[in-house]
């Protein structure tokens, strides 16, 4: 028995905004995954808020000018199943599938994956990655929030009473031409939390790095990307040295932490190593020779 | 506070006020008797009280009972025959010797049924991926591996070491 007070229920965007502006204290819930078990043993009563009625809200689809648009209710299951993410930002869908098991990836979705704010919240590195925009909507408008800008601490991201997430919007240029690859390192390979989340990026000229993006979870209090070792590898020649000094400049935008799963020694150690592995498979991926 | 909700269990129509706070886990175990599903981890880790809704398995303990409104669930009561008769999958985990102490088993005989029933072939790490959410502290999931797979049988199977291996 959960400690709920009341549960109200929209069957449209329109509804819920206008539900919401009047009672901005309702806590929103989608598939439950996070939001009932953090409910397990809360003394103060809620009021929940479900969007699951809302089936727009579930669609995946590619946009006119290219833009992957993620409906925030779409399952993890279905977005490992979705053709267009395994098509153009195949990071995503080895992400969706490293999440929780079967039954909880059936239920538990993207949108409140990234809502709930945890650093190790398996969409958030890749989502990093690809610089995905989260679109929030009011009852007094929409916006449009990156993601580097949503996530704000450790449980907290960037929507005020009254905010829902419909969207996940990634553009083409943050896809096109690319080639990635996602880790996730834990100590089992289902029903795990990550000890590190690594998703890398990288486009190539030639022989050359022509832009690199590194997306970490668990690698600080909130998801992060690696900007000194990005920076640095514009323009140079793809080589194993190259690649190891990308690994060894991703540590330093880190704020990694000992915790009971890893110290932050550890965790330093797997960011240089699994940033130099995930590199050497994106860089594959994006049609280069395999570095030997 | 109670909400009017219209859903089926194993083909039996229902039409019941539902507790906002209950989980559809207590709903079926506490008020309709399907005692079937078990209440493990509480958390949606161990998949003993998963049930199908719709066909698709899910944690019943992390799902709220007024969610099942319009929706048909299936618990293991409703697997076998109505004449008592074992379904393949069950009698694939009895073959197998797959059940121990049978606390995992409800949740893991209703996942395999979904699989058989999707008609899609999977290999063996699929298989594995697929049971990943089914915790068995008897430590038998070799026996339950093979039990799945034989509930599979006539899938082509692309594993080497797979007893279903037929070559290319």
């Amino acid at each position: 028995m959960y400690n709920i007070t009341g549960y109200y229920e929209a069957d449209t965007l329109a509804e819920a905004t206008a539900l919401l502006a009047e009672k901005p204290k309702l806590e929103l819930i989608a598939g439950g995954t996070d939001v009932l078990i953090k409910m397990h043993g809360k003394a103060e009563d809620t009021e929940l808020f479900s969007l699951r009625k809302i089936k727009s809200l579930e669609i995946i689809r590619k946009a006119e000018d290219g833009t992957i648009v993620i409906g925030a209710m779409a399952t993890f299951a279905r977005v490992f199943k979705d053709p267009i993410i395994r098509e153009m930002i195949p990071i995503l869908t080895e992400a969706a599938i490293s999440m929780g098991g079967p039954q909880i990836r059936n239920i538990a979705t993207i949108g409140g994956n990234v809502c709930s704010g945890a650093t190790s919240g398996d969409s958030a590195s890749s989502l990093f990655a690809l610089n995905a925009r989260l679109k929030i909507l009011n009852s007094l408008g929409e916006r449009l929030v990156p993601i580097q800008e949503f996530y704000l601490g450790p449980g907290k991201v960037a929507l005020k009473p009254g905010d829902i997430l419909t969207e996940i919007r990634i553009s083409p240029e943050d896809y096109q031409g690319f080639g990635g690859h996602y880790i996730k390192f834990a100590m089992r390979e289902a029903m795990d939390i990550a000890t590190l989340g690594v998703a890398v990026t990288c486009k190539l000229q030639g022989n050359i790095f022509d832009e690199i993006r590194i997306g970490l979870g668990v690698a600080g209090p909130t998801p992060l990307r690696c900007l000194e070792a990005e920076e640095f590898a514009k323009g140079k020649d793809i080589s194993v040295e190259t690649v190891a000094e990308i690994g060894k400049l991703a540590v330093r935008s880190t704020k990694a932490r000992t915790s009971w799963r890893a110290s932050k020694e550890y965790r330093e150690h797997l960011v240089e190593e699994l940033v130099q592995r995930g590199l050497k498979i994106a860089l594959v991926n994006a049609g280069g020779a395999e570095l030997v | 506070m109670f909400k009017r909700i219209a859903f089926s269990v194993n083909g039996k129509a229902f039409n019941i006020e539902v507790d906002i706070r209950e989980s559809l886990l207590e709903l079926l175990r506490n008020h309709l008797g399907y005692t079937g599903a078990k209440k493990g981890c509480g958390v949606g880790e161990c998949g003993a009280c998963s049930v199908l809704i719709d066909g698709v398995p899910t944690d019943s303990c992390i799902y709220l009972a007024v969610w099942a409104d319009g929706k048909e669930i299936t618990t293991i009561e409703g697997v076998a025959s109505k004449s008592g008769e074992l379904s393949a999958v069950q009698k694939a985990y009895v073959e197998e010797g797959a059940v121990q102490c049978g606390f995992c088993t409800p949740g893991l005989v209703l996942t395999t049924t979904a699989l058989a029933e999707s008609g899609k072939e999977f290999t063996r790490e699929e298989l594995k991926r697929e049971l990943s959410g089914h915790l068995c502290r008897c430590t038998g999931y070799q026996s339950i591996l093979k039990a799945a797979e034989k509930s599979l049988e006539g899938h082509i199977c692309t594993c080497v070491d797979s007893p279903h291996y037929k070559g290319k």
